[in-house]
């Protein structure tokens, strides 16, 4: 576990350097930071103002100083410090990931099953197909058709913006596509697996109900490797969240990340990357630590 | 398309001859054979030869050219007919500037496709070449290879590449780069543990023993092998990519008019969701054939190039409880 824990934290300064490269030595902060029609004397105030001028050495000292106080300098946008206002954002940015995993989930499950029970029959070849599906959709298409069909024509739900159920359940369903077609693509392997093992034979010779034969016996042992899925998937779905925030007008993390780019708001989008990383990082150790809870064998070793 | 080109690798894994196959039937007599049987795949593959022939031969197969814009016919509906009197009727409808969509689609599959194989094939170079060295050479250069691919698999990789993209500024060629850098690692980590099992097999000791070099071990003896699991990969990677770059392009961030791609299409056309629904839903619905029918030709030669479970795509029976794809 504690190896766990160092190897997130290795990851995330990783993270922190490859920034630090990107935004330094790739491109000019001054530069990134103006109007492509600034004027050379306005981009020499600001590097002196930035400290550009210094040793790089230095400014890497400095930037990672700054980073473990939280300090990502102020935002140019709304002139206060940048990582409050992005932490302001997470509450929605999760709220919107567990509608999505609350959809997703239990449809994966339920797909996963179904095919695994009879393998490549007419309905494991259907789900198959809805499960290649799912992961072969662009979700903001998936999310306009979505809002063409439900808000546009049907008028049934706003387009855009934040709030209760009406509001979140397009945009989580336009999300929830792509981890349910991976997932249940890993329940039917994992049960399809489970169900060829010697304990299901004697479960059915003791006389089980199919139905328990499945569900107590194949399914929870057949859930650990699909555990191990999820940390993969937190990193897709808040991929997917920086597209389709923007598209439903979604005042989340990923929204935010674009608007600052829009706005070449340099220390707002290095706070959002950054933030982004730290939420998959624990997502990742929490998946670990259930992991370990459900298998014994991998606490004990 | 992978199927004819998997087939040199499928020679060295064929003599299995307990599963129930014709002893020696040409392994691309055996693909065509499979193929048949899987209509859904079928399909697919027809599919995708159709969309890079439209790609690469754009000029010759749309019906308009694809920037002759016409203000009378802006955002007109599918089956508009030609306003210069022509007997193609805008099939798809026209789009914001009065260009034939169909037209641009065409157009902007060159884009999509070149970036999509661009993308999946510099990042499958990238990640085979770390993959082989930390696979055969083990110890202190393996460590710090998959300890890289850990580092990186942890990142968030859209954000990195929008990061990315923002410093360096949008354009094609950078967002293929932007795109094999953040994938590489899929292939490093699949060869390197096919390369570990396949350097302790008898061929290889063989080889060794009869004083090959390494390079000629890795490329002569090892890669062959490895050419299979690896176009099944980069078939995936190349649907992969395309759904990244038309998110990229969806952001602002990616292909930049006056080029076209189908992501920015969707982008281009969201202003119009209320007026105009084909300008939305089109562009959409071939990214999603597209990436379909590659995720279902790879699934197909995932199961076919593998002798054990070939025999099932041929014989149509269906066992009970045991499955090919982990």
């Amino acid at each position: 576990m504690i190896r766990r824990f160092a190897h997130s934290l290795v990851i995330l300064l990783s993270l922190a350097i490859v920034v630090f490269f990107v935004t330094h030595i790739l491109g000019d902060p001054a530069r990134l930071m103006l109007r492509p029609e600034a004027t050379e004397e306005q981009v020499q105030a600001l590097r002196e103002t930035l400290g550009l001028n210094d040793p790089l050495i230095e400014q890497f000292g400095r930037y990672m100083a700054n980073l473990f106080q939280g300090d990502f300098g102020d935002s140019l946008w709304q002139r206060v410090p940048a990582l409050p206002i992005v932490l302001d954002r997470i509450p929605a940015t999760l709220y919107l990931a567990g509608i999505t995993l609350l959809i997703a989930f239990p449809l994966a499950v339920i797909l996963g099953i179904v095919s695994a029970v009879r393998p490549r029959s007419i309905a494991d070849r259907f789900v198959t197909v809805v499960s290649l599906g799912g992961v072969s959709t662009a979700d903001f298409w998936l999310g306009l058709m979505l809002i063409l069909l439900f808000a546009v024509k049907l008028g049934w739900m706003p387009t855009s913006g934040y709030g209760g159920l009406n509001y979140v359940i397009l945009p989580a369903l336009a999300l929830a596509m792509r981890p349910m077609g991976r997932i249940s693509q890993v329940v039917r392997s994992a049960m399809i697996d489970e169900m060829s093992k010697p304990y299901m034979t004697t479960a059915r010779a003791k006389g089980l109900k199919e139905r328990t034969v499945i569900f107590s016996h194949a399914l929870k042992n057949g859930f650990v490797p699909v555990l191990t899925l999820a940390g993969d998937e937190a990193s897709v779905l808040l991929n997917g969240a920086v597209v389709i925030e923007t598209l439903f007008g979604w005042p989340g993390v990923g929204i935010l990340l674009i608007q600052a780019i829009e706005r070449r708001d340099l220390p707002l989008i290095e706070a959002s990357v950054i933030t982004i990383a730290v939420m998959i990082v624990t997502v990742n150790l929490l998946v670990d630590l259930a992991y370990s809870f459900l298998d014994p064998r991998v606490r004990f070793s | 398309m992978s199927t004819a080109d998997s087939a040199p690798a499928a020679r060295v894994t064929l003599p299995v001859s307990d599963t129930g196959l014709p002893a020696r039937e040409h392994p691309a007599r055996i693909y065509a054979r499979a193929l048949l049987h899987d209509k859904v795949t079928l399909f697919s593959a027809i599919f995708l030869i159709l969309m890079i022939f439209c790609a690469l031969f754009a000029p010759l197969v749309s019906p308009f050219a694809p920037e002759a814009q016409s203000l009378m016919l802006r955002n007109q509906p599918p089956m508009t007919a030609d306003v210069n009197g022509g007997a193609i009727p805008h099939i798809l409808g026209t789009d914001q500037l009065g260009r034939d969509l169909l037209t641009r689609l065409l157009y902007g599959a060159r884009i999509s496709l070149a970036v999509g194989f661009a993308g999946a094939i510099f990042s499958g170079v990238v990640g085979i070449v770390l993959g082989l060295i930390a696979g055969y050479y083990r110890g202190f250069v393996d460590d710090i290879i998959m300890r890289l691919v850990d580092t990186q698999m942890g990142f968030p990789s859209l954000m990195t590449a929008l990061l990315v993209l923002y410093v360096l500024g949008p354009g094609m060629w950078k967002v293929i780069l932007v795109l094999a850098v953040t994938r590489w690692m899929v292939y490093a980590r699949i060869t390197r543990s096919l390369v570990l099992s396949l350097r302790e097999e008898v061929f290889v000791e063989a080889a060794r023993t009869l004083g090959c070099p390494d390079h000629r071990i890795l490329f002569r003896h090892i890669m062959p092998n490895l050419l299979s699991p690896l176009l099944v990969l980069l078939t995936l990677e190349v649907a992969t990519m395309i759904l990244t770059e038309a998110s990229l392009s969806f952001l602002g961030l990616g292909i930049q008019p006056p080029e076209s791609s189908w992501g920015l299409m969707l982008a281009q056309g969201r202003a119009y969701i209320v007026t105009a629904w084909w300008l939305v839903t089109f562009p959409g619905l071939i990214i999603l054939l597209t990436a379909l029918s590659l995720n279902l030709v790879a699934t197909w030669a995932r199961a076919v190039t593998d002798p054990v479970t070939r025999w099932r795509y041929l014989s149509g029976s269906r066992p009970k409880a045991e499955e090919d794809e982990g």
